[in-house]
Formats: C-alpha cells, structure tokens, sequence
C-alpha cells in the first residue's frame, strides 16, 4: 500500500476518534468533567446496532437512528442519575471522576451480564467496495468515514455557532452563573450537551462497526481512552480541535502500523501526546482559559 | 406605588460563613435603591440570593408578590429581574451583538418582536458598542464591557435591574456615564437595585438606600439625608 492510501486509512480511522472525541470535549467544556464513560457509550450504540439488525432484524437505517436515539437518551441519563447531584452540589472534581470510572465500570458489567464477555460479529453494514482516483483505490469504510465526520463536523459547527440553543452552550461553558442571570436553563443545556455528544458517539460506533465488524463489552475502553486522547491532543473543549486531535491520532496510528512497527503503534500514539502536552500544555487548539477572580 | 422587591429576614451562609443575618430590606417601584457597604459586608451574597443563585435559610423573597424564595435562577430572569453582575461577566468568546441576543434569551415567541429596536435602542444609547458589534466581548475595554453588561440585561426587557458594583475598575468619566445611563433607565421606567462601594456616586443617584455592614444593615434612610450623617460620611465618603 502505498503512502497516500495509508493516509487515508488513517483519516478513517481518525474519524471515529474524532467523532468520539467531540463528546468529551463539548461534555468537558461545559461542566469540566472528563466523563470516562462516554467510551461506553460507543459500546451501548454497537450492542443497540446490533440487536436491532441481527436479533430483530430491521433494517440498516432504523438500526441506526436507534443507537442514536438510545445512546443520546442513556447520555443524559447518566448525566441525570450520575452526575447532576455532585454538579449542583459543587463537589470535588475527583469526585465527579472517580463517578466517571464507576459508571464507565458499571456499563460494561451490565452488558457483560446481559450478553456475555464474548465477542460478536456485527455483518458488514454498508460496502460498495472502493472508490477509485486514478491509480488510488480507497476502501468504502474509508470514505464513509471521512464523509459522515465531516458532516457531523460541520453540523455541530452549525448548531453551536448558529443556534440559539448552541450560543447558550457556548454562554453556559464559559460562565454557568452569567448564563442562568440570562435566563438560561444550564440544567437543559448540560443535558443537550451530552446528548448530542453521546449521539455523536453512536455514530462513532456504527463507523466502528463498519470498519472492524466486531463488538464486546470492553470495546469502549481503548476507543474511549485514544478518543481522549484526541480530545486533550487538539485541545478539550476546543470542537475543531477534538477532530483535527482524532484526525492526528489515527494518521499516526496508521502510519506507525505501515512503517514503523505493528505491535507498538499504541506506544507512539501515546508518546506523541506527552510530546504536544510538554510544547505545548493548552494542547493544539485549545485556549487558556483565564481564572474567574 | 407598590412594593417590587421584597426582602425579608435572610440567612445567607457560605459554607461556614454566616454572610447575611437576618436582614430586610424594599425596593418600590419606580425607585432607584442603593445597597452601601464596605468590601465583604454581604452586598453581592444579597444580589446572589435575590437572582437565585443563592439560598437564604430563612425568610422570604418576594418579587411583585410572588415568592421567588425556591424559584430557580432563569425562571427568576423570566418573571422580569435582571442582574448585571459583579465584574461585568460578559461571554468574552461571544460578539458584543451575540452577547446582546443572549440578554434576550427569554424572549420568544411574540416577544421576539421589538428585539431589533430594543437593539437599536441600546445601541443609541452605547455608540461604541455599535461600532464593535461584530468583535468580541474580551476584547473591549472595561467600560465597553460595563456597557455591554448592562445592555444584555436590559434585552430582557426587565421590569427591574440589580446592578452590582457598575463602577467597579472604571475611569471617572466611565463611571459618571454608567450613572448617568442608570438614571436614564430609571426614568424610562426600570426600577433599580443598586450595589455600590462609590457611595458618594449610588447615593446621589437614588431616592433611598441601606448600609451594610459585615451582614447587617446598620443604617437606613433617604439617600439625600444618608450623603449628611455623619457616620456615613466619616465610614464612606472619606469627608
């Protein structure tokens, strides 16, 4: 294969980072939590997809639009039973992330539970075989993967910037106080948000399934922890710096596997953040935020 | 003349700290009332709790008779009570005309009309802010962002407004505008709370005002006759 077309694998690749990644970002952004089971959630969205196109056998599209329902709706679920009392309560923020691990810990066992530890084939969803540029022959995954993160890129650009609900985020996320002196209700805007990131997330994991057609309980932990990654690369709270962090990441991913070496490529991926963090601590696009007095 | 804001007996603690004991106080409509006191008397616990974003464990809060005591902060905004808070906490990441449009967050509906001349009207009123709409909140000066605060609370169209320490870091002639906006929108009909440490300035504008002092409210009076006690011109007005 030649360098263009690992490339491109690596911007596939990337994209599901950075899809994932965004939901930690904009959760971040708002109430300063790193919420670790938002990798579970792209675990919730592959075992939603798959009982509903395998055990149900419906179709493609409405297996979709459920995983994307039932994760937004588990998202501000977690966010409501887990995390809002410690929120208003203003509680320590190792509070909130020891929270994080324990419902990122009790997702997997509950699946673990209902579906067992064992892996599952997801059928191969959508395939057209490859597109060709001239002598370049990207797969479909590729593509789509890059196409459908670069809509939801755009989409999310939208409703943040053009909204007035995602003018409220932004309100919100900078000042929770000045944002509710403007009549603004944070306790919706904080759900919104992490419905729309963990919707996010289940697009990530119907492109994961169609990428590597396998699913299990514990899916969620790498893909979330390099999705943070991501998130922390570009600059969390920073939404064009979650995808160019994702896009980063898989490149590299990518490039490490072709070239370098295909057993330690998670070594580099990792050693190029504390490289970034050390130049440059914000990360690549995020800002200082100044203390409030 | 009815009462509009009606505070009374609060409790307000932070954590430990018993910052509010038991004071009350009444703002009428159509009057400018000013809250004085030294840095740490209470003043700004007193605009928390009156907007909701404090509780007192006592009392009662009432706003054009309705206990506002439990009522969550937005729907505080919503009933006609804006706030422009203590060090102007304009969205700095949001334009001027961005951070305007989230002062009319409440507004919907059919009260979405008459934004664009609420707008102007605020815009005519702060020049510099026209010229600037397009920047962004943290890049204005002090006094511009004062502008823009008290702008965004006036979008809502509110019935009354809590102005916390409006003079706080501006140069005199900043200031002397400032309070010559407060009394214009006064006139035009907003009654006001005002918060102040520049005494001298918030007593000459208001018709009645209190001094706090370290939670209690140790003098009250007509503003005219508070600007010639003694105490408060020997503990506030540096005479």
């Amino acid at each position: 294969m030649n360098f263009i077309t690992q490339t491109l694998n690596g911007l596939g690749l990337g994209s599901i980072y950075a899809l994932v990644a965004l939901g930690y970002s904009m959760v971040y952004g708002i109430v300063q939590l790193i919420n670790f089971a938002h990798g579970d959630i792209i675990m919730v969205g592959g075992y939603i997809l798959y009982l509903i196109l395998v055990n149900l056998g419906m179709p493609l599209w409405m297996a979709i639009a459920a995983a994307i329902l039932v994760c937004a709706v588990a998202g501000v679920l977690i966010q409501r039973v887990a995390y809002h009392r410690l929120l208003v309560h203003n509680a320590a923020r190792i509070s909130l992330l020891i929270t994080a691990l324990g419902v990122s810990i009790f997702l997997q066992n509950l699946f673990m539970i209902l579906f067992s530890s064992n892996p599952r084939s997801v059928p191969t969803l959508i395939d057209f075989g490859s597109l060709s540029l001239g002598s370049l022959a990207i797969p479909s995954k590729t593509v789509i993967n890059i196409v459908v993160s670069v809509i939801m890129m755009v989409g999310l650009q939208l409703l943040v910037n053009k909204t007035k609900i995602g003018k409220a985020m932004q309100a919100a996320s900078e000042d929770t106080g000045a944002a509710k002196l403007m009549g603004i209700n944070t306790n919706y805007v904080v759900a919104f948000t992490f419905a729309i990131g963990s919707a996010l997330a289940a697009v990530g994991a119907v492109l994961y399934c169609n990428t590597y057609p396998q699913i299990s309980p514990d899916m969620g932990n790498l893909l979330g922890l390099k999705a943070f990654v991501a998130a922390v690369l570009g600059g969390i709270g920073s939404i064009p710096g979650a995808m160019l962090g994702g896009y980063i990441l898989g490149v590299a991913e990518t490039l490490t596997k072709g070239y370098v070496t295909s057993t330690a490529y998670d070594a580099v991926v990792f050693g190029i953040l504390i490289l970034v963090l050390l130049i440059k601590p914000t990360g690549l696009l995020g800002e200082n935020r100044k203390e409030k007095v | 003349m009815g009462t509009v804001l009606n505070v009374n007996d609060i409790n307000v603690y932070y954590g430990a700290i018993h910052a509010l004991k038991g004071i009350s106080f009444h703002v009428d409509e159509g009057e400018i009332v000013s809250l004085i006191g030294a840095n740490g008397a209470g003043k700004t616990t007193a605009m928390h709790t009156i907007s909701g974003l404090l509780r007192s464990k006592t009392g009662s809060l009432e706003f054009q008779g309705a206990n506002i005591s439990k009522t969550e902060p937005h729907k505080i905004v919503r009933m006609g009570l804006a706030q422009v808070p203590e060090g102007r906490r304009v969205f700095s990441s949001l334009t001027v005309l961005e951070n305007l449009e989230m002062g009319a967050f409440i507004r919907t509906g059919s009260a979405r009309k008459g934004i664009d001349e609420d707008l102007e009207k605020i815009f005519s009123r702060f020049p510099r802010l026209k010229e600037r709409r397009k920047q962004v909140a943290g890049t204005l000066s002090g006094g511009e962002q004062q502008m823009l605060a008290i702008g965004r609370a006036l979008m809502s169209r509110p019935k009354m407004l809590l102005l916390d320490e409006p003079s706080m870091g501006l140069a005199p002639i900043m200031v002397q505008e400032i309070f010559n906006c407060i009394t214009q929108v006064n006139a035009e009909g907003t009654t006001v709370l005002l918060v102040e440490q520049n005494a001298k300035m918030a007593l000459s504008i208001s018709n009645r005002a209190y001094v706090l002092e370290t939670g209690i409210i140790s003098l009250e009076g007509n503003a005219a006759d508070l600007l010639d006690n003694e105490q408060v011109k020997q503990a506030y007005l540096g005479a």
